[in-house]
């Protein structure tokens, strides 16, 4: 089938991007605000159509588990979530990460801490891009800001785990989950034989075949000289990410005299903030990171001498802007605009908090 | 003469298992672990699954299973085996996948999986290994401790009123639907280690014909958790773990 344009939820999207993509299985555990995602791929019947294996887990725990032994097989396996239900996967996600499995994760993000609210938060930057389970590892994390980027990038996580061996997660939030938007959903694609995966994935435990030596995925290793060595492979391949894979997205920053830097559903209200400042006379742009981690540094740090201040506009307490600062390294002024707890801002905050911290 | 010239193919009576490799094990003399490798090697070789066969190890004594036995192998977070399991076999539902699992791993931090795994009737076998302890960490309290046994953190011996009853968790298994196949064995005599085999072996087929989820515990020993000679610690799981675990099949369904 060829691609074919919907009006639909983000969550929704998530669901058909992934069966379209050729994936093999989803693992999740039903969390408001994106219960959409479990219920789209029941409903759809993938295993149906595509041979996509649909199951909901007993708990998150299970969930990012299935994941690890999905992708353990060389399979394109992907599970979802929202930000209680992410913290409970954590020790998953570091065992992936540890293993150097490929696998696409996607959070949902609410307001927290605790069980907080199921209104829509960004204050789960720091556990995605610093860390989040233990050990010196890094997800590769896309932040979409419509429906049409949260399908495109399924196929973009995947493509991406797949080449680094690398977790990659989808951190979305409560609005651009739940928002319908017009999206253009991918023609689907098969998913791959057996032979294509042996081919693609020959690291990978699918039964011992040709006398070849057993294959192990593990994160363990006891002798901290190898364990080392380990750490040291990792970090080299993190640089490489950061070199080659830094997305990011600018909107009238050319002339701009002020700069927003803003991710996900922040970033479609800083367009607005943009428009309205320019109407003001005010030369504000809008800077997007798509990829969080690997985080635009040199994008940010090459307006550094070119702007009178940057203000890092985030539906949490101040995460983001210590990345800001850090690119541009006491350049210029960086200042923080955030509402907590599932408060969403207005384009009228933002510019007036620009206008207080900036002017 | 040679000792190759010795052991003809003819002569061999008893002979390592192909699939087991020549590392050296890091179980203590009198554990049960070796045998049970070796049980699992025999079956997956006989059976001729070799590539077909992925293991599971858990986090506990047999977290290192996989330098042991030349298959595939994943190894898994403590107690997270029978999910890893569930997706394995869903995505590849050809393929032989089993977990290997202790006490600890299987009846404490793992119940939930463990239970769900089994109630969905996932197509693998769980290899159960109880001995009552946690080797690994240095002998501490068990789900499966039985009441008055002394351990690390029970030096005073298990107390019910303070730990809880030693779980039967074989017995819950068996309640659940998804399950064809509970059997609990030993392996501390030739006749027992014969029999535990044809259990395994029974679980591994019912696993590639679709039948549910086989479980096959193994009642066992930890000498060094227990601070008993191999021989002493046979005997007592003989006169103290059998009664309360008593051998043979707690469900088998045809």
């Amino acid at each position: 089938m060829s691609e074919e344009i919907r009006l639909m939820k983000g969550n929704e999207a998530i669901a058909h991007a992934a069966i379209r993509y050729g994936a093999d299985g989803y693992f999740g555990y039903p969390i408001t605000p994106q219960s959409e995602i479990l219920e789209t791929l029941e409903a759809e019947m993938p295993w149906e159509k595509t041979g996509m294996v649909v199951l909901q887990a007993e708990s998150e725990v299970a969930a990012i588990n299935m994941v690890y032994g999905g992708a353990s097989t060389g399979k394109r396996v992907m599970t979802s979530s929202s930000s209680p239900g992410v913290s409970l996967k954590q020790e998953g996600v570091s065992y992936i990460a540890g293993a150097e499995l490929p696998c696409l994760i996607v959070n949902v993000m609410r307001g927290g801490p605790g069980l907080g609210t199921i209104q829509p938060s960004q204050a789960d930057y720091f556990q995605t891009v610093k860390g989040g389970g233990h050990g010196d590892y890094r997800l590769i994390a896309l932040a979409p800001s419509s429906v049409q980027e949260m399908a495109d990038f399924v196929a973009l996580g995947f493509d991406l785990a797949f080449k680094y061996r690398n977790p990659a997660i989808i951190l979305a939030d409560g609005i651009i989950g739940q928002m319908m938007e017009k999206v253009v959903l991918p023609p689907f694609r098969p998913r791959r034989t057996e032979e294509e995966i042996i081919a693609q994935c020959p690291w990978a435990a699918r039964g011992k075949t040709n006398g070849r030596k057993p294959n192990v995925i593990t994160s363990l290793e006891l002798d901290p000289a190898k364990m080392e060595e380990n750490n040291i492979r990792f970090q080299a391949k993190y640089r490489k990410i950061e070199e080659n894979e830094v997305r990011y997205e600018e909107f009238l920053c050319e002339d701009a005299d002020y700069l927003l830097i803003a991710f996900g559903s922040s970033a479609r209200i800083c367009q607005k903030v943009v428009e309205n400042a320019r109407a003001e006379g005010i030369k504000v742009g809008l800077l997007r990171p798509i990829t969080l981690w690997p985080f635009p540094t040199k994008a940010i740090a090459a307006y550094a001498d070119r702007v009178k201040g940057m203000l890092s506009v985030e539906l949490n307490a101040g995460q983001m802007v210590e990345d800001v600062r850090l690119a541009v390294n006491g350049k210029v002024k960086v200042e923080h605009f955030g509402r907590l707890g599932g408060i969403v801002f207005t384009p009228d905050e933002v510019l007036n908090a620009l206008k207080e911290k900036l002017f | 003469m040679e000792l190759n010239d010795i052991i003809k193919p003819e002569n061999l009576v008893y002979g390592k298992p192909r699939l087991m490799n020549d590392n050296p094990m890091h179980y203590c003399p009198g554990c049960s672990h070796g045998v049970i490798h070796k049980l699992i090697a025999e079956v997956v070789d006989e059976m001729g699954l070799e590539d077909k066969t992925i293991g599971v190890s858990p986090v506990g004594c047999a977290v290192f299973a996989y330098n042991y036995l030349d298959i595939d192998w994943i190894e898994a977070a403590h107690g997270r085996a029978p999910a890893i399991a569930s997706a394995v076999k869903r995505l590849n539902p050809d393929k032989m996948v089993f977990t290997y699992q202790g006490d600890g791993d299987l009846a404490a931090i793992g119940t939930a999986e463990t239970i769900h795994a089994a109630n969905r009737g996932e197509n693998i076998v769980i290899v159960f290994v109880n001995n009552a302890i946690y080797g690994m960490t240095g002998g501490q309290m068990a789900p499966t401790t039985l009441e008055g046994m002394r351990t690390a953190t029970c030096p005073y011996g298990r107390d019910v009123a303070l730990n809880g009853y030693p779980l039967k968790i074989g017995n819950l298994l068996a309640q659940l639907e998804g399950t064809c196949l509970v059997t609990r064995q030993s392996v501390q005599t030739a006749a027992a280690v014969r029999k535990a085999k044809k259990a395994l072996r029974k679980a591994f087929e019912n696993a590639m014909a679709k039948k549910g989820t086989s479980v096959v515990e193994f009642v066992s020993t930890c000498s060094s958790g227990w601070k008993m000679t191999p021989e002493k610690a046979n005997k007592w799981m003989e006169e103290n773990m059998f009664p309360f675990y008593p051998l043979g099949d707690l469900k088998n369904v045809e």
